[in-house]
């Protein structure tokens, strides 16, 4: 499988980065040689094999559903480009 | 009297229990130090003086009045990915510009708690996205070693490459350092120090910055296996914040040196005999070998038929992660802002502004490999191959290995903006070979210098444990150090 400029475009939309032409194009190599890398994956017998989930066998600990910490919004804020009385502040999205 | 920065963690700790100096001293001639020394590394991207001693007059009181702890008094350093409370945590990236989290990390909470000190934070690839450094916001880190007869400035390997620099410079005691695909172990051996991944799960992951959450896994560079025994210690925890942390007992891996290896089996994969591979390399694992054989040990050769699988895996598993890990970066709650004319386009220049070229380039990788047709072919297919990357460790240790010896690298150091490595990531990729496979099994790995090559560049070997066989390693290494010796640059700054 390979990439043409029109995927990389869709991709880089998807994944919300603004690319210049000239950065798009670059990426189109790029993304074909490593593509290309990982292509030999492909050949690997994986009948019956489980993806894997979790390296470690183990069940994932669970915890009660009580609250532990709060009252920090000054804290949750504090390093927002923009706020206002703890709120954050974005660019307008419903008309 | 020797310089207080050539001590080695175990030897500033007795020094400072016999009140030789205090940790005002150590922590003062550490900063001293930094400040002469900073300029020429760029090993530290934040050096935090006021903190330090402030912490370090704090670990005198308690030594007075009796409270000592494991670390008490002894100055690191911090990898950038550690959240530290109202200091500079950015993951060298620009994207969280100015970010000061109000929050302390598990791992460097541990360490606090046991007495140590904080010098600053450490310079390393954005996002831990790299193999030498060079990713960084920041700059590039340089190398405290130079080849014989050269001028030339050579990477420390990456991502912990400030943490790896700074530790072979004596700019800090010890480094909290991180290992996804080999960042722990790659820059401790290009540096001729001593980096151990353990486990997954040993170390908590909470307030670690995420690259790849499956892989990432905390774990020191020491100077020497000593050392690097005593912080492991420190930094491991079971931690509620993060579940998969694991609730075993954590050994006194200090007490594990000097056990002998008579008896152990040390598996040798032939996998890891790569074309191309440089002959001092080869010469390196076959002298490792026969440190091992004269200790006692008994070698057995072993097959891990799905190695050559794990990078290529690698690179669909990491990426992937991390595509969904840095979707937070959106100018919102943290960091960078760019404005746009709406939301979407306020999102997407500050990705653009605010993310490197590496990182951009896995985020890119990651997006497709798990966008809608791709996932089965790619994502799919990476983790099945991982389970078989697992089995193959499993069958081996399953055979009666007890740990497994593999060079660190493929190669030694290599030079700033090679060009050969900078117009192809793919070959970059490349250093990862040897380590990327503990990683895809969530197996512990050590590395530990063993020698240096024709042009006097310090070389590793790695040894790979059983899940949570740490100690195992920790006493293997140890006899390597004793055989090999230690490895310090020649001071030329």
């Amino acid at each position: 499988m390979s990439v043409d400029l029109a995927t990389v475009k869709r991709v880089a939309r998807l994944a919300r980065l603004a690319v210049s032409e000239e950065d798009a194009n670059r990426m189109v190599g790029e993304l074909n040689g490593i593509l290309g890398f990982v292509e030999q994956l492909s050949e690997v017998d994986v009948t019956g094999v489980e993806p894997m989930t979790s390296v470690t066998p183990m069940d994932m600990r669970k915890r009660h559903d009580d609250v532990t910490d709060g009252n920090k919004a000054d804290d949750v804020v504090a390093n927002a480009p923009s706020t206002d009385r703890n709120f954050f502040l974005v660019p307008k999205v419903v008309e | 009297m020797t310089e207080l920065t050539s001590l080695t963690i175990a030897e500033a700790r007795d020094k400072l229990k016999a009140k030789d100096f205090t940790a005002v001293d150590l922590t003062k001639a550490y900063l001293d130090a930094i400040e002469a020394a900073n300029g020429v590394f760029n090993a530290y991207v934040t050096v935090t003086p006021e903190k330090a001693l402030d912490m370090a007059k704090a670990s005198d009181t308690r030594r007075a009045s009796g409270t000592v702890g494991a670390l008490e008094g002894i100055p690191l350093g911090i990898k950038d990915l550690f959240a530290t409370e109202d200091v500079h945590t950015q993951a060298c990236s620009h994207i969280l510009d100015g970010f000061k989290p109000k929050y302390e990390s598990t791992v460097t909470q541990n360490l606090w708690d046991d007495g140590a000190v904080m010098l600053g934070k450490l310079n390393m690839d954005e996002f831990a996205m790299g193999s030498s450094n060079e990713t960084s916001f920041y700059g590039p880190v340089i190398n405290p070693w130079k080849a014989e007869g050269s001028n030339q400035q050579l990477v420390p390997g990456g991502s912990s490459g400030g943490s790896a620099a700074a530790v072979a410079a004596h700019l800090c005691a010890g480094a909290t350092a991180t290992d996804t695909g080999g960042s722990i172990r790659q820059p401790a051996a290009f540096t001729g120090t001593v980096g151990i991944k353990p486990t997954y799960g040993r170390c908590s992951r909470w307030g670690t910055v995420a690259f790849a959450s499956s892989l990432d896994q905390a774990g020191p560079i020491a100077r020497d296996v000593r050392d690097a025994a005593i912080l492991l210690k420190s930094m491991a925890s079971v931690d509620a914040k993060d579940t998969t942390s694991v609730d075993l007992p954590i050994p006194d891996y200090e007490a594990a040196l000097g056990q002998s290896v008579k008896g152990m089996k040390i598996g040798i994969p032939r996998e890891y005999r790569v074309d191309g591979m440089p002959e001092d390399i080869e010469k390196l694992w076959q002298k490792g070998i026969a440190y091992l054989k004269d200790a006692g040990a008994e070698i057995v050769d072993i097959t891990l038929p799905h190695t050559k699988y794990a990078l290529p895996a690698y690179y669909i598993v990491a990426p992937a992660e991390a595509s969904s890990n840095l979707a937070r970066y959106d100018g919102v709650r943290y960091g960078l802002r760019v404005d746009g004319k709406d939301i979407v386009d306020m999102y997407e220049k500050t990705r653009a502004a605010g993310f490197g070229t590496e990182v951009k380039r896995r985020i890119m990788i990651g997006t497709y490999v798990l966008s809608a047709g791709y996932y089965d072919a790619y994502y799919l297919q990476a983790q099945k191959v991982r389970t078989l990357i697992k089995r193959d460790f499993e069958q081996a240790f399953h055979a009666g290995v007890d740990a497994i010896l593999t060079p660190a690298t493929p190669s030694s150091a290599f030079g700033i903006a090679d060009e050969n490595l900078a117009n192809d990531p793919v070959a970059m990729y490349l250093n990862d070979i040897f380590t990327v496979t503990v990683n895809m099994a969530g197996l512990p790995g050590i590395a530990v210098p063993a020698g240096l090559d024709d042009k006097g560049l310090p070389l590793g070997l790695q040894l790979i444990g059983k899940p949570f066989e740490e100690e195992t390693l920790f006493r293997t290494a140890y006899v390597i150090e004793q055989a090999a010796g230690k490895f310090t640059p020649a001071k030329w700054w």
